[in-house]
């Protein structure tokens, strides 16, 4: 996919988020929203997978480690074809398969349940272990929130991806800078979020993760990267695409009412027109 | 009993897994800096490249162990009780058990027979929280031959399983021709007819010996080997209930909510039954070598034998 075909999608992905959450009465737009590009890039470019053959063994495995965000990566899943995007208004509804965080066990295309925090990274290194071992090729990414990383079951995870040196390891943080009570920097602030994986011998990668040409050569460079886990730190915007979200501390885990859904989706209506025009 | 063989059931995990380990290339060992004491080491110096020490950081350990299993492997975790079941509880909860993942959880020093380090390294809690998991299979083997067999049943066994091991060499009472571990089934290790044992893991052999001691009292104790706790023989229980009266459950673990409260779930709905729960009282343990503790704790044999004389 080209950039514009990539910004067109992501704006797609990003209606299916807010019609999601909106349908949940409930959830979390703001994370999603903000790691919408990186989940677009994964899933339209850069990863091994087969929607028809969700477990297809030798495929690129993606953990959300910051699972709560599970609706972008649902629509993801359902605009690369995995179920039907028609699915996503069952988010959080008794008896779907849509569960408020991501389900392994009955959701095409989750590589591994997760939601609570910490805990997906820590699969991700046996994935990317379990590879090492067999000789296979497949890589391994992950999605971190900078809340998240306060967890210090994410730096032992860390210390064992690096000590292993797992390069078929990535490690994406999504710095939206926002966490439930406040900023990063006002809870427990994890600044300098590079330094610190850069002190735990990961190869670090600063980028502007709304940003699809810098995405692209992130992804490009770490696989290059031999000996050791790469760790892209993407600074997004929480709520990115709907104007009313972004940066807003208050939509990390809120849903819009009908009002404010009309609105969102006029936003992102109007970015899908512009980029047409592009 | 000097001149009955003991072995620790850490020993036979071990054991089990290097034999498991030539057998099968999917079976991976991983520690958290205590290969030394899980007796995991048979099994790294063998297979190097499949044994992970994941270093002191038990919960990751868990996680990693998920994320194996999900492709295709069939990792043994394994720590002692304490930081397995316990550090650990919600990782297994979440990471294992929500996803039904092949995860096989060695934990071993469990129970106040851990001796001189204390309560801090005691766990008397593992098979409580492990019990409350839904699909957990919780294994606590009454002796060496039992934990072998336990650990290749585990092996066959396609879901989370949690093994519980001790420290303390216990003697061998499984040694016969015969012997065939089947999970999720007790073992009749003597019939009788007027109380029912049922015991699981460590002290089941003085058990036996008590339930000797009693019929030179006249007394005929039935003893059960309640090997697999989770799922529990349910019907074996409920039927040694009604043959007997009464029941006592002996566990080397918190007489809240290990084997004697899920006797008693079962019992009290199906079967309503006196029963008598010996296991560690609502109390830590504390230093101290561990046969005196078994004895200061109440799981050797003379006092088991007191206790259900007073209750019979």
């Amino acid at each position: 996919m080209n950039k514009l075909e990539l910004m067109k999608t992501a704006n797609e992905i990003r209606k299916g988020i807010v019609e999601a959450v909106h349908s949940a009465k409930s959830g979390h737009p703001g994370g999603s929203l903000s790691a919408a590009d990186i989940f677009t890039y994964l899933y339209f470019e850069e990863m091994n997978i087969e929607p028809q053959n969700p477990k297809k063994e030798d495929r690129d495995r993606f953990v959300l480690s910051k699972g709560h965000t599970a609706p972008g990566l649902y629509s993801t899943l359902a605009h690369r074809g995995f179920f039907p995007v028609e699915d996503l208004k069952t988010l959080r509804h008794v008896g779907s398969y849509l569960q408020g965080h991501p389900d392994m066990k009955h959701i095409p295309g989750v590589d591994m349940s997760s939601g609570s925090l910490g805990q997906g990274i820590s699969a991700a290194v046996g994935m990317a272990l379990s590879a090492k071992l067999s000789n296979a090729d497949y890589r391994v990414y992950t999605l971190l929130g900078d809340g998240e990383i306060q967890e210090g079951q994410v730096w032992e995870a860390s210390m064992l991806a690096a000590s292993r040196k797992l390069d078929n390891l990535v490690v994406i943080v999504d710095n939206n800078n926002l966490q439930i009570d406040g900023t990063i920097e006002e809870v427990n602030s994890p600044y300098p979020i590079d330094k610190k994986f850069e002190a735990f011998n990961f190869h670090v990668i600063n980028i502007d993760g709304n940003d699809f040409d810098q995405i692209d050569a992130a992804f490009k460079e770490a696989k290059t990267i031999k000996g050791q886990p790469t760790a892209i730190i993407a600074k997004t915007i929480k709520g990115k695409g709907v104007s009313f979200m972004e940066d807003q501390v208050s939509w990390h885990g809120a849903a819009p009412n009908d009002e404010q859904f009309a609105i969102a989706m006029e936003d992102l209506k109007k970015a899908g027109e512009a980029l047409c025009q592009m | 009993m000097s001149d009955v063989k003991k072995i620790a059931t850490r020993e036979s995990y071990g054991k089990a897994l290097l034999e498991l380990g030539k057998l099968h290339d999917d079976v991976v060992v991983l520690d958290a800096d205590l290969a030394c004491a899980t007796k995991t080491g048979v099994f790294q110096k063998e297979f190097p490249e499949r044994h992970i020490d994941c270093g002191i950081a038990e919960s990751n350990m868990i996680g990693v162990a998920a994320g194996i299993a999900t492709t295709g492997k069939v990792p043994f975790a394994s720590s002692f009780a304490m930081f397995a079941a316990g550090r650990a509880f919600e990782q297994i909860r979440n990471s294992i058990g929500y996803p039904h993942l092949n995860v096989k959880i060695g934990a071993t020093h469990a129970g106040i027979s851990v001796g001189e380090d204390g309560a801090t390294h005691q766990c008397n809690e593992d098979i409580a929280l492990m019990r409350t998991i839904p699909g957990m299979v919780i294994i606590n083997p009454s002796d060496g031959v039992e934990a072998e067999a336990a650990v290749k049943a585990a092996y066959e066994y396609v879901g989370p399983v949690y093994m519980r091991f001790g420290r303390f060499a216990i003697p061998v009472i499984n040694d016969r021709e015969d012997y065939k571990f089947e999970l999720g089934k007790g073992v009749v290790l003597r019939e009788g007819k007027d109380v029912t044992i049922i015991a699981s893991g460590l002290p089941v052999a003085a058990c036996l010996e008590a339930a000797e001691r009693l019929a030179e009292d006249g007394i005929d104790a039935k003893v059960v080997n309640i090997h697999t706790i989770k799922p529990l023989d349910e019907e074996l229980v409920i039927k040694s209930a009604k043959e007997t009266g009464k029941v006592v459950t002996v566990e080397e673990h918190s007489v809240i909510g290990g084997l004697g409260s899920a006797v008693c779930d079962v019992l009290s709905e199906n079967a309503p039954t006196k029963v008598m729960k010996i296991g560690v009282n609502d109390t830590f343990g504390e230093s101290g070598p561990a046969a005196e503790l078994i004895k200061k704790y109440g799981l050797d044999a003379d006092s088991i034998y007191n206790k259900i004389k007073t209750f019979v």
